[in-house]
């Protein structure tokens, strides 16, 4: 009796377990490669574009966890990714030197500009350098959003306001802690400039009332690399998964993919994956 | 910008033209929550048995432990869990973070302190000599444990869809111990934190609808339920 009258109980359990279907079917661990990227590759849509190709040629599929390029560094250094895509070449040699990384290969660049209000208040459109278009800002107390999330965005922002020697403490300098996108979103509705890599403002900028105030600096140039995490010290990577990944990245297809990837009619990317190393690449694996 | 009514216009588009990325999503989400709910449940229940029924030391600190459990930000569960998770952690040989396992594993965690609180609630309003008769008519444990649950059956369900409502609407565990992986661990809420932050909003407001739509159909459904629990008069 007291089964039947727990019916109401049960009955809902049933239908969660039917509902649910625990199974995690037709997934093989070994299949799997985990990438730590940024938000600027994932955001723009390229590795939507590029990923299904990938996995299409290898049989691997692609696990994309994007956060920002400090974020996604620690991950491979805890080895809870297999690889990491990033954009920060001082943190990225760093990151090699230190054993975590195996070894950084070149993918892609495109460059960083300044993006600010369509009326360019602090006039940074006259700027000869970056650091000058810095520098304008801060002396007009133009209100600047920064990442503040240590992405490699913001490891940029950080060392341009170092070389411009400016201590930017004042009400005008926000500091977000949220992705590009979303910064580039709180710049508009606020009225106020921010630094951003060309990939991510390409892709958003017909949803914004910003435009590029400041660009073609050699400071601004924006490198992505790609680094397999250290098999070495974490054994249970899928290394073999990541040396795939790296491989097909930087390999003639896979680079040609990466140059034909647009949003309208802008190419976002421009690969620049060095011929030698993908010799040598192909060599050893 | 695109104005509220054409993003909520191109949402219902987007839900009834049945887009399979959309619905994979809604998808990932129901079943990671459910199997969440399967897996408190039970230890929920006993500990609101415990805390109802049973006089032991601890059992006000118990009490209180829980109650402030119940006011745990989900990300502060997340960040916990991500560290025991990681391969650096304690638990890291068992390689679950970034997988669906490990956001069971946290909205199991949110879901507990609900479904104890509100079961214990629920039992407590319960005649105690339901339990004494049943056992007195020679009833064993278990049997008359399942009279007990039988009697605040109403007040379980409650519980049961109020877990389920938080744990399928919250972001911050997901985010941090799924990794926001498509096809894999990206289920509604951080979805819709994603596409927010493209300015994809079409998207946002769709799931949006799909978590209203869900939260309405549970309440109407417990309302049925308990209708029914209405003695005749």
């Amino acid at each position: 009796m007291t089964f039947k009258v727990l019916r109401p109980l049960l009955s809902l359990l049933a239908c969660l377990l039917i509902f649910s279907g625990i199974t995690h079917a037709g997934e093989n661990p070994e299949k799997i490669v985990r990438l730590a990227t940024t938000t600027s590759t994932d955001n723009s849509g390229l590795l939507t574009a590029l990923l299904p190709k990938f996995t299409e040629d290898t049989g691997y599929q692609v696990h994309v966890i994007a956060v920002g390029t400090g974020k996604a560094l620690r991950m491979g250094r805890d080895g809870d990714v297999d690889l990491v895509l990033v954009h920060a070449r001082p943190a990225e040699d760093k990151f090699v030197a230190e054993g975590f990384g195996e070894k950084r290969y070149g993918v892609m660049y495109n460059d960083f500009v300044m993006v600010g209000p369509k009326s360019d208040p602090a006039q940074i459109g006259s700027a000869k350098t970056a650091v000058e278009a810095l520098k304008k800002i801060a002396d007009s107390q133009s209100t600047f959003v920064s990442r503040g999330d240590d992405s490699g965005t913001h490891k940029k922002e950080r060392s341009l306001w170092s070389k411009a020697g400016i201590t930017h403490d004042g009400s005008w300098y926000r500091e977000a802690g949220q992705g590009m996108g979303k910064v580039l979103q709180i710049a508009s509705e606020m009225g106020a400039y921010t630094l951003t890599d060309r990939g991510t403002w390409l892709a958003y900028q017909s949803k914004l009332p910003l435009k590029i105030a400041f660009e073609n600096d050699p400071l601004l140039f924006n490198p992505y690399g790609i680094i397999a995490v250290n098999p070495q010290r974490h054994p249970d990577t899928n290394y073999a998964g990541a040396q795939a990944l790296i491989g097909w990245m930087i390999s003639p297809k896979g680079q040609e993919l990466i140059g034909g990837f647009k949003v309208g009619d802008n190419q976002l990317f421009t690969p620049s994956a060095d011929a030698g190393e993908f010799a040598a690449f192909s060599h050893a694996h | 910008m695109e104005q509220l009514g054409d993003a909520t216009g191109s949402a219902l588009a987007l839900l009834f033209s049945g887009n399979a990325d959309l619905w994979e999503i809604i998808g990932i989400s129901f079943r990671v929550s459910f199997v969440a709910i399967l897996v408190s449940t039970p230890p929920a229940l006993l500990t609101a048995f415990a805390l109802a029924y049973l006089r032991f030391p601890g059992r006000r600190l118990l009490i209180s432990i829980n109650s402030t459990l119940l006011s745990v930000p989900a990300v502060v569960v997340g960040l916990t869990l991500y560290i025991l998770l990681s391969r650096q952690g304690p638990l890291g040989e068992w390689r679950l973070l970034f997988t669906q396992t490990a956001m069971v594993l946290g909205q199991t965690v949110l879901a507990f302190p609900i479904l104890a609180a509100m079961s214990h609630s629920a039992l407590q309003a319960v005649d105690k000599r339901a339990w004494e008769t049943a056992r007195t008519l020679g009833a064993s444990p278990l049997r008359a444990f399942s009279t007990l649950m039988h009697e605040a059956r109403f007040g379980l369900m409650a519980a049961l869809l109020a877990a389920f409502g938080r744990i399928i609407a919250e972001v911050g565990a997901s985010m941090m111990l799924g990794g926001n992986i498509l096809h894999y661990t990206r289920n509604i809420p951080t979805a819709i934190a994603l596409e927010t932050s493209k300015g994809e909003f079409a998207q946002g407001i769709a799931l949006g609808i799909v978590l209203l739509a869900l939260a309405f159909t549970l309440n109407t459904l417990l309302q049925n339920v308990q209708g029914r629990g209405q003695p005749v008069a």
